[in-house]
């Protein structure tokens, strides 16, 4: 976590602010070309002990950037790379490559010209402060882009670097090695994506005006932009897993050690760019927290109407995945399950009423349409990970149909493998875990459960119905609270209910025996990602020394790891925790929102520790949090071809 | 004081020996393969399946753990007299061992006679065995079932099969490892493809096979923890053992074998003094024991290099259920930073998932405190608790040594 926080500070040079209260979007308009400016970012940082830079050096290399945002041009990243020494010896915790690498990751990977990868290392070479040199290593940079036996050694000599003042030339180099080291694959990867959207990109812009009335645009400069365009994770591991099922193996195999870019909602030009093929125009909240940058954060409530009122102007997208869209804007349907489903049906439906263009195999084409219902669908709301996965089985269906089949033929095969998916994976599995779980309820237990969750609830009705004597305790909080609803269908079913926030948790924690919370998404290091505040009370139940139960079905679970939760997340209305319905006297932070230095933060996910869980409950038993990637490792499989 | 418990144990063996006399056919006395011509199969089958808790197939008292029963007959310090006592009252039973010897090729051969057997009664025989695991026993006996079927199809042998294994697993249900080995040797015999192209009797063979192959793995199961754990024990270790488990046994057999210098702890292992028995065993093999009561284990762990412990069952979390004391030592060692190390056989790995001590059948058993208890006193008869992973460092398995989470992926990957 400080690992983490003090990497975000290293890679913002301008404003050293710790946690999540940080700097206005919008700084004062005459830093941000100050802090490009070498001399003067020397004075800003009373630890950095560089040397000036040549001016001419500087302006040559860095465009000076004009916003607020952080890290949007390859100029941003120089005061970063020359602040990594210096920030290292701050810290005193060598943190070699992560800042810095991850920058140059999403700079190399996103900026337009196919120099953005020269112009990195430039400014990586800036890091050195040795610009003199920066000519002549610049393009042996990039030409060798950093072999891998020198990656390594590097790697171990960044530790000692970065412990070490840097003052003397060798030093210096030492330091400048670990940037150089950081060319690894993922990164000549990212250049080569690059460049490659960057050529596609060119190209739909120049045949834009022309695809802007088509309604599904060619396949080709569709792929590309879909790809960049996805905003969270999910949807473009669906792309490359895509690509993955594709019948090309060295593809496959470079795809599968790159993690897949996410992209990063701090990083405004390519913002800028998914605007331009977005459907749906989101405005973006003003005061976001700093921690929090790389994910979207959209002023609520302005979108539906703009949308409702194009419903008549959208060719591509089918009325269906219309529809639910709408619905997840809205907020009308939550819940993994209920979201899945939906999205699953509607895709149904397109598929139904889905033609073959001519001149087009349903294979490629089908996938392009199903790629662009989801960037609607991430435009509504991000993914969540059991939706990603989902899509990534229809996907694989779709490009594992038999080119015999006809097209009638194919469309009835994917309908029922939905069909099928819904079934198996989702209602049957829910069952399944009922029976599980409903073993560990004993009689006189009292039972504890967080927000809503559909399993849990059945679960508790199940065991209720089978006449086990037990109380159910609902922990709930602001601002969705979904544990109400719970508690009303729980109480008119006859349980004997309690309802709590989660304020008064430590309270209530000592008279509990069980603890059942439902999930998200459970990621292979046994991190369960829920509904925020499940957290905390894993984290109660634990110091009570109660079981905690997750109860997820399989098809949630994802190979991924997250150590916190901050990378991923989804943030939510920030209105909604200033305002209190209901209550008119609570009016402090009325129109508040826009204020500089007030910043609100309405998370949406937590990620929950394995060390917290007893137990997770699945459609294939009852595993311990550690198992997890087994159960990934062995039925992924399963999950994708069923 | 193990008057009582030994007197106990006797009358088991009463109740098992005598109600057969009382039903017409003599089934349990005889030799299985005798007895299929005085009974119909069917009715014999439907009897004991109908009827759990009918008289030649003692669940006699609920309360009672029959597992833990037959661990202290086999394990517990016996007395002389006892024995002579024993030895007297089932002087007209034919030797446990001699049987099996006997029983086996006769079964062997007259594979179509043996229809009408009973299961419990053939697990009862091989259970006798000291040296033989329950869960090998259950091999066996279900292994003696594929031989003695009259099935003409797979279906039909496969129900019988599962049939056999059903009535076992509920004889006694406080035995994890009866439940893991029936429950694996299911998975182990009849999950082959290869079964669903020949024709029945060569399939039949096949079962037969594989599942003697299974009874001959498990048996060596014992002797490949051994070997593996050579490498744990060092030269001038002290090892805390607690009870008496036969693998921890074959384990410290091997080391002293191997010439290695090492003492050992034996806690008493109350209240069938299992402990005793083992420190017995070592002093034999001139191993140096000391002998401590279950309350001194805190005492002398700071002497104590690693603590040893078989199971009774591991369960999926990878925490192991074992004789009662198992999870204090544990706890004990944990805080002192002293590594707990599981010696298991794979077949007792149990799709189980206790959250905590009460999370799992109860298995009691009588407890002798030497002077009468007043009945007011209510007296905790648990024979086993429940040791969470976390307090565990390695388990020594036949299938490797392994890390606790590694036991719900074997699980996983055998049983789905």
């Amino acid at each position: 976590m400080e690992a983490r926080r003090a990497s975000r500070t290293v890679s913002d040079p301008k404003v050293r602010h710790v946690g999540f209260f940080t700097p206005d979007p919008n700084p004062h308009p005459g830093r941000t070309p100050l802090a490009s400016d070498a001399p003067v970012s020397n004075s800003l940082s009373p630890v950095m002990i560089l040397p000036p830079r040549q001016p001419s050096d500087r302006t040559a290399a860095v465009p000076v950037p004009e916003t607020g945002l952080r890290r949007q041009t390859g100029a941003d990243q120089v005061p970063v790379g020359s602040y990594n020494p210096s920030e290292s010896l701050l810290s005193s915790s060598p943190l070699p490559s992560s800042p810095s690498s991850r920058v140059g990751l999403v700079d190399g990977e996103f900026s337009e010209e196919s120099g953005g990868w020269l112009r990195r290392s430039e400014s990586g070479n800036y890091a050195s402060s040795l610009p003199d040199t920066m000519v002549e290593r610049a393009p042996e940079n990039s030409a060798s882009a950093a072999p891998r036996l020198e990656s390594k050694k590097s790697v171990e000599v960044t530790g000692k670097g970065g412990k070490a003042v840097v003052e003397e030339q060798n030093e210096v180099q030492s330091s400048s090695k670990p940037l150089k080291a950081k060319t690894t694959k993922a990164e000549r990867r990212a250049l080569q994506e690059a460049q490659r959207a960057a050529k596609a990109s060119g190209k739909a812009e120049g045949n834009k005006s022309a695809a802007v009335s088509q309604g599904a645009a060619p396949v080709k400069p569709v792929k590309q932009p879909a790809q960049k365009k996805d905003g969270p994770p999910v949807s473009v591991s669906v792309v490359s897993f895509d690509k993955k099922g594709g019948d090309r193996p060295p593809e496959k195999e470079r795809k599968k050690d790159v993690p897949a870019p996410r992209m990063q909602f701090d990083d405004k030009s390519r913002v800028q760019k998914a605007k331009k093929h977005a459907v749906v125009k989101q405005t973006e909240a003003r005061n976001r927290v700093e921690l929090f940058r790389h994910l979207p954060q959209y002023e609520h409530g302005t979108q539906l109407p703009d949308l409702e009122s194009k419903f008549f102007q959208l060719d591509p997208v089918h009325p269906a995945i219309y529809k639910v869209g709408l619905q997840y804007l809205a907020g009308d349907i939550s819940g993994g399950n209920a979201r899945c489903i939906a999205m699953l049906q509607a895709f149904k439906e397109a598929i139904e009423d889905y033609s073959t263009p001519q001149e087009k195999t349903l294979a490629r084409d089908l996938t392009a349409k199903i790629s662009s219902y989801v960037s609607f669908f991430i435009e509504c709301r991000p993914l969540s990970i059991s939706m990603g996965n989902a899509i990534r089985f229809l996907k694989t269906r779709i490009s594992d149909l038999p080119l015999t089949l006809s097209e009638s033929e194919a469309k009835a095969a994917l309908c029922s493998d939905i069909e099928h998916f819904i079934n198996e994976k989702i209602i049957l599995a829910d069952k399944v875990i009922v029976r599980h779980a409903v073993t560990k309820i004993r009689d006189g237990d009292v039972l504890l459960t967080y927000g809503s969750s559909c399993v849990v609830e059945m679960i508790l009705l199940y065991a209720h119905e089978m006449g086990k004597q037990f109380r159910v305790v609902v922990v709930d909080s602001r601002p969705k609270l979904e544990g109400q609803a719970l508690l009303r269908r729980l109480v008119a079913k006859g349980l004997s209910c309690a309802y709590s926030h989660i304020n008064a948790l430590s309270y209530i924690m000592h008279e509990v025996t069980k603890v059942f919370l439902g999930a998200a998404s459970v990621l292979s290091n046994g991190t369960v990602y829920s509904r925020v505040g499940t957290a905390s009370v894993a984290m109660v139940a634990n110091a009570f020394h109660v079981p905690v139960l997750i109860c997820c079905e399989a098809y949630k679970f994802h190979e991924r790891v997250q150590l916190d939760s901050i990378c991923s997340n989804e943030l939510g209305d920030p209105d909604a925790i200033a305002k209190v319905p209901g209550r008119t006297d609570v009016n402090y932070l009325n129109n508040w929102a826009n204020k500089e230095n007030l910043q609100l933060l309405n998370l949406m996910y937590d990620a929950t520790p394995a060390d917290y869980i007893s137990m997770i409950v699945t459609d294939y038993g009852m595993i311990p949090p550690t198992s997890v990637p087994v159960i990934v490792r062995e039925y992924r499989r399963d999950h994708v071809f069923l | 004081m193990w008057w009582r418990s030994a007197s106990f144990i006797l009358d088991q063996r009463h109740l098992q020996e005598d109600p057969p006399n009382d039903i017409a056919s003599s089934s349990s006395k005889q030799p299985p393969d005798t007895l299929s011509s005085l009974s119909p199969p069917q009715t014999q089958n439907s009897t004991f399946m109908a009827t759990a808790a009918d008289p030649f197939n003692p669940i006699p008292n609920p309360k009672i753990s029959a597992y833990y029963q037959t661990r202290a007959a086999h394990t517990a310090v016996v007395t002389s007299d006892w024995l002579a006592q024993a030895q007297a009252a089932v002087g007209h039973h034919p030797d446990d061992a001699q049987a099996a010897q006997t029983h086996q090729p006769l079964l062997a051969a007259s594979p179509s006679s043996g229809k009408s057997f009973c299961v419990i009664n053939e697990f009862n025989n091989w259970r006798k065995q000291p040296d033989l695991a329950e869960a090998v026993a259950a091999i066996r006996a279900l292994a003696a079932v594929i031989r003695a079927s009259e099935a003409t199809t797979m279906m039909e042998l496969e129900i019988e099969l599962k049939k056999a294994s059903d009535s076992l697993k509920s004889w006694d249900t406080t035995s994890i490892s009866l439940t893991a080995g029936c429950d694996l040797f299911m998975r182990y015999v009849t999950r082959t493809s290869a079964l669903e192209y020949e024709d029945f009797n060569s399939a039949r063979s096949r079962l037969i096979e594989r599942a003697e192959k299974f009874g001959e793995i498990s048996c060596k199961a014992r002797r490949i923890i051994a070997m593996l754990s050579q490498d744990f024990i060092f030269d001038g270790c002290t090892i805390l053992v607690h009870g008496f488990s036969r693998v921890v046994l074959e384990v410290l057999k091997t080391a002293a074998q191997n010439k290695k210098l090492f003492r050992v702890f034996c806690t008493e292992g109350r209240p069938d003094r299992t402990g005793l028995r083992l420190s017995n065993e070592l002093a034999k093999l001139d191993v140096p024991v000391k002998l401590l009561i279950d309350s001194a284990v805190a005492y002398t762990m700071d002497e104590v290099d690693m603590v040893f412990v078989g199971a009774d069952g591991v369960v999926e979390s990878g925490g192991i259920i074992n004789m009662m004391g198992t999870y204090q030592i544990a706890l004990v060692a944990h805080s002192m930073n002293k590594p707990v190390y599981v010696a298991a056989e794979s077949y007792k790995f149990a799709r189980l998932y206790p959250l905590d001590q009460k999370d799992m059948a109860p298995a009691l058993r009588p407890i002798d405190f030497g002077v009468p208890i007043p009945s007011k006193v209510e007296v905790e008869r648990s024979a086993r608790d429940y040791t969470p992973p976390q307090y565990l460092t390695l388990l020594f398995t036949d299938l490797g040594v392994l890390t606790p989470s590694v036991v719900s992926d074997e699980l996983i990957q055998l049983y789905l």
